[in-house]
């Protein structure tokens, strides 16, 4: 029975290998890309909760019965589009860290800072 | 799930940006078997095209390989572990994958699914609730959106060359002589492409479609012309100055819609102001909301790519940055 809550545990795992590439890793790209797998692993877990056994997709048609739930397309839909207009500012924000440090390692950056002050 | 730890191990960045577009591509295909087929049509659009992209621009600028050194791979080893059992104890208590008695439909999804079309006349429901029942929660992500194109442009804009511009020229073409294939073939997709374009904005209400999707699809055939031609060709052929306008009038459009049904003393985007038939003011108010959101997303996402296309044939700029 417990393996109907498969959906969730891939959400799980997703979002965890997310957030260890955010914690460990230094390359300040390499750290949008994790947030950008955590950010799916979230798309995923709202679309498996609108899924339905047996329903069709949310476009009303003639002799269908069941629908999948569609609020949470919406927001989706939305998100992912949000999700990519905040990843190039993301991204914007590391070119100018480049330019200024000519480097997106974190520690070396840190190293930058330490000799500043 | 096997691509996301691919990424984790690959120090190569340029892979890791390529696997990142074939893991939205397999999320879209998710999508797809879990009956979202609007949000499968934005991922692949957005996922697998735009932000690979965007990520290859800024590695081909920050230089494509990893240090190894990471930060205690073994502490954050404990927290990932500790955090994802807690959260797979706490999924021991959600409704099963596909129970049609989850919480979730209860409320008012019934309502959505079985009366919309009376109130809105539109089959797609996704689109009704999007731009209808929810318009003030849309109005919102478009104003994100806006912001942060302008974030962007803020952060990366680059002042108008006048006499660096003809080198710029000479390198262009001589760099595209070499792909005359690629170029006729891509000279003879774009219309198809912008074409495919309008389609998906106004059969938006019908089928899987919208505004947020076509304006992704259409910045994309302005993308592909970009890399084609080069910069200067697509600078010439597109103003800059006249897509940042088309940016601000999507938001106004889609706000103004709003301000009407106001004026007229209804609620806020209560579209049976536009109309005396209720169900054609519906109409009328999605579609002109949806073309409000198109036009702002392809704006922003043409502003965005040229920004970042801009700085990186633009490195000198560096060092009047003053730091």
């Amino acid at each position: 029975m417990l393996l109907g809550l498969y959906n969730y545990w891939v959400v799980v795992v997703l979002m965890m290998v997310g957030l260890y590439i955010v914690i460990a890793h230094g390359n300040l790209v390499k750290k949008i890309v994790g947030l950008s797998i955590f950010q799916t692993s979230v798309f995923i877990f709202y679309i498996s909760m609108a899924k339905i056994d047996g329903a069709t997709a949310p476009i009303l048609a003639d002799g269908i019965e069941k629908y999948s739930n569609p609020l949470p397309h919406v927001l989706i839909l939305t998100a992912i589009v949000v999700g990519i207009a905040t990843t190039a500012l993301g991204l914007a924000l590391t070119v100018r860290i480049k330019e200024a440090y000519g480097s997106i390692e974190e520690d070396e950056i840190q190293k930058q800072d330490n000799l500043d002050c | 799930m096997v691509v996301a730890f691919a990424i984790v191990r690959m120090k190569d960045l340029l892979a890791v940006v390529m696997l990142l577009g074939i893991y939205s591509l397999l999320s879209a295909s998710f999508f797809v078997a879990m009956d979202a087929v609007d949000v499968a049509f934005t991922e692949a659009s957005v996922g697998a095209g735009i932000s690979t992209l965007l990520m290859l621009v800024v590695i081909s600028m920050t230089g494509r390989s990893e240090q190894p050194s990471r930060h205690k791979p073994l502490l954050a080893l404990a927290v990932v572990t500790v955090t994802g059992s807690l959260l797979i104890y706490a999924t021991l208590d959600m409704p099963y994958f596909g129970s049609a008695e989850a919480p979730i439909h209860q409320h008012v999804a019934p309502r959505y699914i079985n009366a919309s079309m009376q109130e809105i006349g539109v089959p797609n429901i996704v689109t009704s609730v999007l731009a209808s029942y929810r318009a003030f929660d849309t109005f919102g992500e478009v104003v994100v959106i806006f912001t942060a194109g302008m974030g962007v442009l803020a952060l990366l804009s680059v002042v108008r060359r006048s006499d660096s511009t003809l080198n710029n020229d000479i390198f262009d073409h001589s760099m595209h002589e070499q792909h005359l294939i690629l170029r006729i073939v891509t000279k003879m997709m774009i219309p198809y492409i912008l074409l495919f374009a309008f389609y998906v904005q106004f059969h938006g209400d019908f089928g899987p479609g919208g505004g947020f999707q076509a304006g992704v699809i259409f910045a994309a055939a302005i993308f592909l012309y970009t890399m084609l031609f080069g910069m200067s060709t697509a600078r010439r052929v597109i103003n800059q100055s006249f897509i940042q306008m088309l940016a601000a009038t999507g938001v106004l459009l889609y706000g103004s819609v709003g301000v009407v049904s106001l004026l007229n003393g209804k609620e806020f985007f209560d579209y049976s102001a536009l109309s005396a038939d209720p169900i054609a003011g519906q109409h009328l108010g999605i579609l002109l909301i949806e073309l409000g959101v198109g036009i702002t997303v392809a704006s922003v996402m043409i502003i965005i790519f040229f920004n970042f296309v801009g700085r990186r044939n633009n490195p000198l700029r560096k060092e009047n940055q003053g730091f």
